[in-house]
């Protein structure tokens, strides 16, 4: 019913990986066009899985995914969906500059030679201007810190000017204050009408620019307005036996409506 | 300088050393062919050590050998035989990998092998004039015009398909997955790097014969790896180093007697180990001495 509406739709997805470790079941969720959704749950609870099926790197044996109404294999081919990895999921040692790596989020915009022409000069120039990496971009990318690194991929994504954009941990090993760099950048890719899946471990922060949350242990657990989401009940049910002193705080104040100051 | 030939002799040995070979028209043929060999291994080995795959490139290396045997039986050309054989073979590899909880090098070291001692078997088996020993170590001195004009074809196929597709290889190489992402056809890029693979190899086999063809589509790309950051300036510094090895080794193999492909590789190694040691920046050498100033940067494993 969903699949010529806009946003991400996860339909019963489950996946098992080829050790025959099931780390999806009957997952399905919801991702509302134009709005920043975080993806939270334990190590291991799936969230990289999660993201890697939306993204078409590996195969549910079960389930569906559209991207605004589309299948995978047609967003991809109409340049929707932009993916910022893991940091461990990259060869830092690769020869390629930072300006290289930006450049490759415009390639499906260029003919088959990859010759780059103004447009992508300049969107590259824009993005690495944007995320403040405009001095790093004859960098190899493994001269970077933790935070550039994670700045120099989100350009990338943001060259690729597509509507999806999933973060995988960006906020990992960075400071605070490249946290709310990138926080920031983020709501304002929102607000120019990019539907954004951030996952992070980060609790504490969702509240103040997650419009929405989706609670991810094996399976969607709960999914919705921050504020309604993000509960004692659904964390303790999310996190299970994990003392949660310190998140019950935060996650009482959260659920009471206030609307993030962001809003 | 522009001496005539009669004047040969009153030339400095060195001149003479190189000069002289040419003389025979076999060495001349042989010259050319190495340096064309050493450019097209040179330029695919970039993207086989980025890849991972050296290990991928003595699989098919070797499957090749029933390939070669069998062409040479039915009188097909060389080239086609091993393509095929070496060709199938990754195709094996993948989908045995697929199929089995084996990790990719036990499936590598079963299926590579297993063609290869299948060719040994072959080769003994199926009357052929097939000399084993030229296809095992080459044979670029006694290369004949057919075979000059298969390892150029094959060559040229390589070099035009990397050309084309040099920056999505690279970005296959990198990133599969941001690859997959922006819509490029990923499992056709796989397929598409493993057919030059096998192309490559079929261009050096009679160079450097099915042993020593490794070496060419690995230490190029490796020595160039150590000595710089640019992906560009890795492809000019892999093919400069290829190329002076094959020929270097050529004219060594004439003078001093000695197996073309042999010769060749050791020079190759040679430079490998001259980059490992004195690279500017990641030479051991030059680790050594950073790690004692302070803020240095290097390239951590
Ligand atoms: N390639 C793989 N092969 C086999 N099992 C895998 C693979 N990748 C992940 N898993 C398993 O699947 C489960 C989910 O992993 P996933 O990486 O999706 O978790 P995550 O929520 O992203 O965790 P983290 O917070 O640590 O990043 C884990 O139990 C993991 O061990
Ligand atoms: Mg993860």
């Amino acid at each position: 019913m969903r699949s010529d509406t806009f946003g991400i739709t996860v339909e019963n997805i489950s996946v098992t990986y080829s050790n025959a470790h099931l780390a999806l079941y009957n997952a399905s969720c919801y991702v509302q066009p134009g709005t920043i959704t975080g993806l939270v749950g334990p190590n291991g609870g799936g969230k990289s899985t999660l993201f890697k099926t939306i993204m078409g790197f590996i195969s549910p044996n079960q389930g569906r995914v559209h991207i605004d109404g589309l299948s995978i294999k047609m967003a991809q081919k109409r340049q929707l969906m932009a993916y910022v990895p893991q940091a461990d999921d990259v060869d830092w040692n690769f020869p390629v500059s930072v300006g290289d790596v930006v450049m490759m989020g415009r390639y499906g915009y260029m003919n088959m030679l990859r010759i780059p022409g103004r447009e992508d000069r300049k969107q590259v120039a824009e993005s690495l201007d944007r995320v403040g990496m405009a001095d790093f971009r004859h960098r190899q990318i493994g001269e970077l810190s933790g935070g550039q690194k994670k700045r120099a991929f989100l350009a990338r994504a943001m060259a690729q000017n597509s509507r999806v954009i999933l973060l995988d941990e960006p906020f990992t090993g960075v400071d605070v204050k490249t946290e709310k760099r990138i926080v920031n950048l983020l709501l304002q890719l929102r607000d120019e009408g990019h539907t954004i899946l951030v996952s992070t471990h980060d609790l504490a922060s969702i509240s103040t620019f997650c419009d929405r949350t989706v609670l991810l242990n094996r399976t969607v657990l709960a999914e919705g307005q921050t504020a309604d989401t993000f509960t004692d009940e659904n964390l303790s049910m999310t996190f299970g036996g994990m003392p949660l002193k310190g998140l019950s705080s935060h996650a009482s104040t959260l659920s009471s409506p206030v609307k993030p100051s962001y809003e | 300088m522009n001496s005539p030939m009669a004047q040969l002799p009153l030339l400095d040995p060195m001149v003479q050393w190189l000069l002289e070979p040419l003389q025979a028209g076999f060495m001349v043929k042989a010259l050319w062919v190495s340096a064309f060999v050493g450019t097209v291994c040179a330029v695919l080995s970039c993207y086989i050590t980025l890849k991972g795959w050296s290990l991928m490139g003595d699989a098919v290396s070797h499957a090749v050998v029933p390939g070669v045997v069998v062409a040479y039986a039915l009188g097909l050309p060389f080239a086609l035989g091993a393509f095929v054989f070496g060709f199938g073979a990754t195709v094996i590899i993948g989908y045995v990998k697929s199929q089995t909880r084996l990790k990719e090098d036990a499936v590598i070291g079963v299926i590579f092998t297993g063609f290869f001692a299948f060719g040994l078997v072959l080769a003994t088996k199926i009357p052929s004039n097939v000399d084993l020993f030229h296809i095992l170590f080459g044979n670029v001195l006694g290369i004949s015009p057919s075979d000059i004009i298969q390892t150029l074809i094959a060559g040229t196929t390589t070099l035009v398909v990397i050309l084309l597709r040099r920056k999505d290889l690279l970005l296959f190489c990198f990133d599969p997955n941001h690859a997959k992402a922006i819509g490029l056809n990923t499992q056709l890029m796989y397929y598409t790097l493993l057919s030059v693979l096998a192309l490559t190899i079929v261009t050096a086999l009679q160079t450097a014969g099915i042993v020593l063809v490794v070496a060419m589509l690995v230490t190029p790309g490796a020595t160039a790896y150590l000595l710089t950051d640019r992906f560009d300036h890795m492809l000019a510094i892999s093919v400069a180093t290829s190329v002076v090895s094959c020929i270097l080794g050529t004219y060594l193999s004439y003078h001093l007697d000695m197996p073309t492909g042999g010769t060749i590789v050791v020079l190759m190694t040679i430079l490998f180990a001259v980059a490992m040691i004195f690279a500017p920046k990641y030479g051991i050498l030059s680790q050594k001495l950073n790690r004692h100033l302070p803020g240095a940067e290097t390239r951590s494993t």
